[in-house]
C-alpha cells in the first residue's frame, strides 16, 4: 500500500510539473505582444516598453520560466493582463466557489441517483422500469448538455416559471443549472451500473452467496453492490473532469460567473496569463482530485494493494 | 428406504441468443443417506447444471426448469419457493464450487463470508460465529486458522482457498453436500488432500455427498455409486465396484480409457472417444453418443435406447444390451488392470 | 411401440469419429458478426441512419440551391419553409444547407477523431512492446502521467497553436486517446513476443515482426472495430462541446456544434435554430452509440448473454 501510494505521490507530481512547464512554454512561444493584444486600444511604443517592463516580459524565457516557477510554488499566478490590476489569484478566488458549489451540487445528485438507477435496472431487468432507465440513460449520454440546458430552461424557467433563467443570486438559481450538469453524469453511471450488476450477477461468488441460504436482499446489497461499485471509483476522477468541462457550457447558457466563463473569454482574448493560471490550476485540481480517487481505490479494493 | 435425494427426469434448458439449448433431458438419479454418489462425464454434459437445479442457485432466465420432480427428505423441494430453499441451501445443502479463486467474494474477508452463513442458519451471536468459523478452519487442516480468517481470498493458495470453501460448505453441518469439480483447479497432491478431507467429513457427519467430476479416476475411492451423464441424461449408473469391473457403456469405457495412471498403457490408444459432444441446440434423435460410438448399430441412430435395468442396481441405456444386439465385451484394456482381480480389491 | 426391428442391430463402423458432420456448420468470424448484425433490428436501423446521414453530408449541398456561407440579411431568422426547410439563420444563410455543410465537418472529425488515435495507439504500443527495453519503459512513464493530464489542457494548448477548428479537435483527440489502445496493443505484444514459435522464428533467423503483427492484428481487430465505433460519437460530442464554448470551428465555417452554438443565443426567440441542429447531434450520437452497442454484442457474444 505505502509502495502504491507513494507511486501515484511521484507521479502526480511529475505530471503537475509537465503541465506548468508545457502550458508555460506553449503560451510563452506564441508569436505577439500579450500586452499589444489584449489591451484593446493602440498604445505608444513608450507605455507598451513600460508595461512589457511591468509584467516582466522583457527578461530571457528562462528567467521568467524561473521566476514563474517561484511564485508557483508560493501559489501567486500572477497578474491578468486583460483586466488590469487583477491578480489571477483574485479571480479564482472570486469564481471558482462558485463553480464549484455548482459541480458539487451536480456530483452529489448524480452519484447516489446513478447507482441507484443503475441497480434498479439491473434487478428489473427487461421489466418497464428497466426500459425506462435504458431509455434515459442512453438519452442522457446522447443528448448534448446544451441542449438539456436549452430544454429545462424553456420548460421549467420560460414556461413554468418555477426557476430563474439564468444568473447566480440565491439556492433557487442553482436548480437549473446543477439539474442540467447532473443529468449526463447519471445518465453514464446508470449505464455503467447497470451492466456491472448484470455482469456481477453471473460471478461465481453471487452463487456461492446463493448456496449459503442468504436472502436476495443480502446478496445484492453484501456481495453484488460493493463489488460492481468498486471499479466505478477509477471512473469517478474522470467523471469530475466530465463535469468541470461540462460546466463551462452550463455557466456559459445560464450567465453563471464561474471559472469556467472566464476561462473561455482568457482563450478567447489570448489573456496568456490568466489562460496559463487557469489551465495551470485546473490541471492541479484535477491531477489532485484524481490522486484522491486513486487512494480511496486502493482502500476500498483489497487486490490493488498487493497486485500493483 | 427413501432416499435422500431424489431426482426424477430432470429437464433443464436454457434460453439464450440463437434459440434454446436442452441442457438437461431428463436425468434421475437417487442419493442415500449416507452415500457418495458420483457423477461423472464430459464438460457441458449437464451435470453441473443438474446440481445447481437442485440447489436453486441457477440463473433464471436463462435458465429455466422443463420438468422433472426433485424431493428431498420426502419434500418436493422444486415447488418451493425461493425464500422457502433459503432455509435448505447452506443448511440441509452445501456447495463447493469448482473455482475457488472465483468463488469466494474478492472483497470479503474470508471470516466474513464464514460468519454470514453461520449466523443465518445457527443464529449465533458475531463472537460464537467467530468461533465456529474458525474451528471449522481448523477442521479442514489449515494452520493459523485466526490468521486466515482475516484474510482476503487472493492472498491464499488454491489449495488453502478450497479448503476455506470446504470450511464455509461444512460450517452449518450440511446433511447433503454438493461438490462441483472440487479439485479440477488444484495439483495432484492436493486434489488427494481436499478428497480426503471430504471423506473425513462424511464419516464424522453421515452427510451424503453428490460430486460431479469429468474425471473418474479421482473419485475411485471415494465412490459409493457412479452415475455416467452425457449430453444431459445419464447413461450408466451402477455401484462404484459394479461399474470399474463391468461397465456396460461404450461411453464408461472411454472415460475408463481416459483415467490417469492408464495413459502409458496402450489402452487409450486401444479405445478413445473421438470426435465431441453433439450441439444441444439440436439433439440428436436416436442415441446422443451414437455418432461418437464405435459400436454404433442402426438402431442407435433411429432411436434412443430405453435404460436395461439389472438386479444389482446397475442400469445401461445402450441398444447393446437388447437382445437382439451382437455381444460386445468392454475392452479388457479399460478395465483398471492392476486390479483385474475383482476379489482381490476387497 | 419401437421402431426399431431386428435388422437394425447391425454395426456401422465407420460412423465412429464422424461426429463432426452432425455438428452445426461452423461459420467464420467474420460472417457469423456480418449475420448477427443483418438479424439485429437495432444494428439495421442504425446503420440505415448512418449511411442516410453521411449520404446527406455527402449530397445535400451539392444539390442545394444555396451555398452555405451564402448571406441574405434581407431573409434573416425566417422559419422553416418551403424555400428554406430548415429556416435561415440571423444573416439569412439556409440552415438547411448549414446543417449538412456541418455534417460533413462533424462526421469527419467523428471518424478522423476517432481511428486517427487507435492508429497511434497500436503503432505506438505495437513499437513499445516488441523493441521492450528503454524505448518500452520510456513509453509506459510517458503514457503513466500522460493518462493523468486533463485533456482540457491539451485542448487549450492547441487551441492557442492551430487555432480552432476541426484539426485542432482532432489533434486534441489524437493526443488523448492513443494512450489507452497503446498500453493494450503492448501488452499483447509483449505476451505474444514469448512464445515459443515466435522465438523459433527469431532462432531460424525469421523476421518476427511480421510474424507478430500478422497474428496480433485478427486478434485486435474486433476491439479496434468496437473502439473505433464507439468513439466516433464521443469524438462528435467533443466537437459539438468544443464549438459550443467558442473553442471549435467557428463561423463562417460551420459544424454542428458551432450551429448549436449560433442557435442557443437566440433560442428564446428563435427555437428551431438550436432545435434541428441539437437533434441532429443527439439523434446521430444516439445512433451510433447503438450501433456500437449491437456491434459489440455481435463481436463478443459473451457480453450478449
Amino acid at each position: 500500500m505505502k509502495k502504491y501510494i507513494l507511486r501515484r505521490v511521484i507521479i502526480s507530481i511529475v505530471t503537475i510539473w509537465l503541465i506548468v512547464t508545457i502550458s508555460f512554454f506553449l503560451v510563452h512561444v506564441l508569436p505577439g505582444n500579450p500586452i499589444a493584444v489584449n489591451s484593446g486600444k493602440i498604445l505608444s511604443t513608450e507605455t507598451l516598453d513600460k508595461l512589457t517592463e511591468y509584467y516582466g516580459l522583457d527578461r530571457p524565457l528562462s528567467e521568467q520560466y524561473l521566476i514563474y516557477m517561484k511564485n508557483l510554488l508560493h501559489g501567486n499566478l500572477g497578474y491578468s493582463y486583460k483586466y488590469a490590476g487583477q491578480t489571477v489569484n483574485g479571480i479564482i478566488a472570486k469564481t471558482f466557489p462558485v463553480s464549484a458549489q455548482l459541480g458539487l451540487q451536480a456530483y452529489l445528485i448524480s452519484i447516489p441517483l446513478g447507482f441507484l438507477f443503475g441497480i434498479i435496472a439491473a434487478k428489473r431487468r427487461g421489466k418497464t422500469v428497466d426500459y425506462l432507465l435504458v431509455g434515459f440513460s442512453a438519452l442522457g449520454v446522447s443528448v448534448p448538455v446544451f441542449i438539456v440546458a436549452a430544454l429545462l430552461q424553456l420548460i421549467f424557467a420560460v414556461e413554468l416559471k418555477w426557476f430563474p433563467v439564468s444568473l447566480w443570486k440565491g439556492f433557487s438559481y442553482t436548480i437549473l443549472p446543477t439539474l442540467t450538469l447532473a443529468l449526463g453524469s447519471i445518465a453514464g453511471r446508470t449505464r455503467s451500473m447497470r451492466t456491472l450488476m448484470l455482469e456481477i450477477v453471473n460471478e461465481d461468488y453471487v452463487k456461492t452467496a446463493k448456496a449459503k441460504g442468504l436472502s436476495k436482499a443480502v446478496i445484492v446489497w453484501r456481495h453484488q453492490i460493493k463489488n460492481a461499485v468498486i471499479p466505478m471509483i477509477p471512473m469517478m476522477g474522470m467523471e469530475l473532469v466530465g463535469i468541470l468541462m461540462g460546466s463551462f457550457v452550463v455557466e456559459n447558457i445560464f450567465a453563471i460567473p464561474g471559472i469556467g466563463s472566464y476561462f473561455v473569454t482568457s482563450v478567447q482574448a489570448l489573456d496568456y496569463t490568466m489562460i496559463l493560471g487557469l489551465t495551470v490550476f485546473l490541471g492541479v485540481f484535477v491531477v489532485i482530485a484524481n490522486f484522491i480517487v486513486d487512494i480511496i481505490y486502493g482502500v476500498i479494493d483489497p487486490r490493488i494493494r498487493v497486485t500493483k | 428406504m427413501e432416499p435422500l435425494l431424489n431426482v426424477e427426469d430432470l429437464q433443464v434448458s436454457f434460453q439464450t441468443f440463437a434459440g434454446e439449448v436442452a441442457a438437461v433431458r431428463g436425468v434421475s438419479f437417487q442419493v442415500n443417506k449416507g452415500e457418495t454418489l458420483v457423477i461423472v462425464g464430459e464438460s457441458g454434459g449437464g451435470k453441473s447444471v443438474s446440481m445447481q437445479a437442485i440447489m436453486g442457485i441457477l440463473p433464471m432466465p436463462p435458465a429455466r426448469i422443463k420438468g422433472g420432480r426433485i424431493t428431498y427428505k420426502g419434500e418436493d423441494i422444486l415447488s418451493k419457493s425461493d425464500k422457502e430453499m433459503e432455509k435448505y441451501r447452506g443448511k440441509e445443502f452445501a456447495m463447493i464450487f469448482q473455482d475457488s479463486m472465483t468463488s469466494l467474494n474478492p472483497t470479503m474477508r474470508v471470516g466474513r463470508q464464514m460468519t454470514e452463513g453461520i449466523r443465518k442458519h445457527q443464529k449465533v451471536s458475531a463472537q460464537t460465529a467467530k468461533e465456529i468459523a474458525i474451528d471449522m478452519l481448523r477442521q479442514v487442516g489449515l494452520p493459523n486458522p485466526d490468521k486466515i480468517y482475516k484474510r482476503y481470498p487472493h492472498t491464499l493458495s488454491g489449495g488453502q482457498r478450497q479448503r476455506v470453501m470446504i470450511a464455509i460448505a461444512i460450517s452449518s453441518k450440511p446433511s447433503l453436500l454438493f461438490a462441483d469439480e472440487p479439485t479440477t483447479a488444484l495439483d495432484v497432491t492436493m486434489q488427494a488432500q481436499i478428497l480426503d478431507i471430504m471423506n473425513q467429513l462424511k464419516k464424522d457427519t453421515g452427510a451424503s455427498i453428490l460430486l460431479v467430476t469429468h474425471n473418474l479416476g479421482i473419485v475411485a475411492e471415494m465412490a459409493d455409486r457412479i452415475a455416467v451423464i452425457y449430453a444431459g441424461q445419464i447413461v450408466e449408473t451402477a455401484s462404484a465396484r459394479e461399474l470399474f469391473f463391468h461397465p456396460k457403456h461404450p461411453y464408461t469405457w472411454g472415460l475408463l480409457g481416459a483415467m490417469p495412471g492408464m495413459e502409458t498403457d496402450k489402452s487409450t490408444e486401444l479405445y478413445s472417444i473421438k470426435g465431441t459432444p453433439p450441439d444441444m441446440f439440436c439433439p440428436p434423435i436416436g442415441c446422443a453418443f451414437a455418432p461418437r460410438c464405435a459400436y454404433c448399430m442402426e438402431a442407435c441412430r433411429k432411436e434412443a435406447p430405453e435404460e436395461y435395468r439389472e438386479e444389482n442396481g446397475h442400469s445401461t441405456r445402450c441398444w447393446l444390451l437388447d437382445e437382439r444386439a451382437p455381444k460386445v465385451e468392454a475392452p479388457t484394456a479399460v478395465i483398471p488392470k492392476p486390479l483385474l482381480n475383482e476379489e482381490e480389491v476387497q | 411401440m419401437s421402431i426399431v426391428t431386428k435388422k437394425d442391430f447391425v454395426m456401422v463402423r465407420e460412423s465412429a469419429g464422424a461426429a463432426d458432420s452432425i455438428v452445426r456448420p461452423s461459420e467464420s468470424f467474420v460472417k457469423s458478426v456480418m449475420r448477427k448484425m443483418r438479424t439485429n433490428k437495432a444494428a439495421v436501423v442504425t446503420f440505415s441512419y448512418i449511411i442516410l446521414v453521411t449520404a446527406l453530408a455527402i449530397i445535400a449541398p451539392l444539390v442545394s440551391r444555396y451555398e452555405f456561407d451564402m448571406t441574405n440579411i434581407m431573409d434573416g431568422n425566417k422559419g422553416p419553409s418551403s424555400l428554406h426547410w430548415f429556416g435561415t439563420d440571423a444573416v439569412g444563410r439556409d440552415m438547411w444547407t448549414r446543417i449538412w455543410v456541418g455534417a460533413r465537418v462533424s462526421l469527419t472529425i467523428g471518424l478522423f477523431g476517432s481511428i486517427i488515435p487507435e492508429i497511434l495507439g497500436i503503432i505506438i504500443g505495437g513499437i513499445a512492446g516488441y523493441f521492450g527495453g528503454v524505448i518500452d519503459s520510456v513509453t509506459m512513464r510517458i503514457i503513466d502521467v500522460g493518462v493523468c493530464i486533463p485533456s482540457l489542457v491539451y485542448i487549450t494548448m492547441l487551441m492557442l497553436f492551430l487555432g480552432g477548428g476541426p484539426v485542432t479537435i482532432i489533434a486534441a483527440l489524437a493526443m488523448v486517446g492513443w494512450m489507452g489502445p497503446a498500453r493494450n496493443v503492448r501488452g499483447r505484444v509483449m505476451q505474444f513476443k514469448n512464445r515459443e514459435f515466435v522465438l523459433a522464428t527469431k532462432t531460424l533467423g525469421g523476421s518476427t515482426g511480421r510474424l507478430i503483427f500478422k497474428n496480433i492484428m485478427p486478434n485486435i481487430m474486433g476491439q479496434l472495430v468496437v473502439n473505433i465505433t464507439s468513439g466516433i460519437p464521443a469524438a462528435i460530442f467533443m466537437e459539438a462541446y468544443l464549438s459550443f464554448i467558442g473553442m471549435g470551428v467557428q463561423s463562417p465555417m460551420t459544424s454542428w456544434g458551432q450551429l448549436s452554438q449560433a442557435g442557443a443565443a437566440v433560442f428564446r426567440i428563435y427555437p428551431y435554430q438550436l432545435l434541428f441542429p441539437g437533434v441532429i447531434i443527439s439523434v446521430t450520437i444516439l445512433m451510433f452509440y447503438i450501433f456500437g452497442n449491437c456491434l459489440r454484442d455481435a463481436l463478443d457474444p459473451k457480453l450478449s448473454n
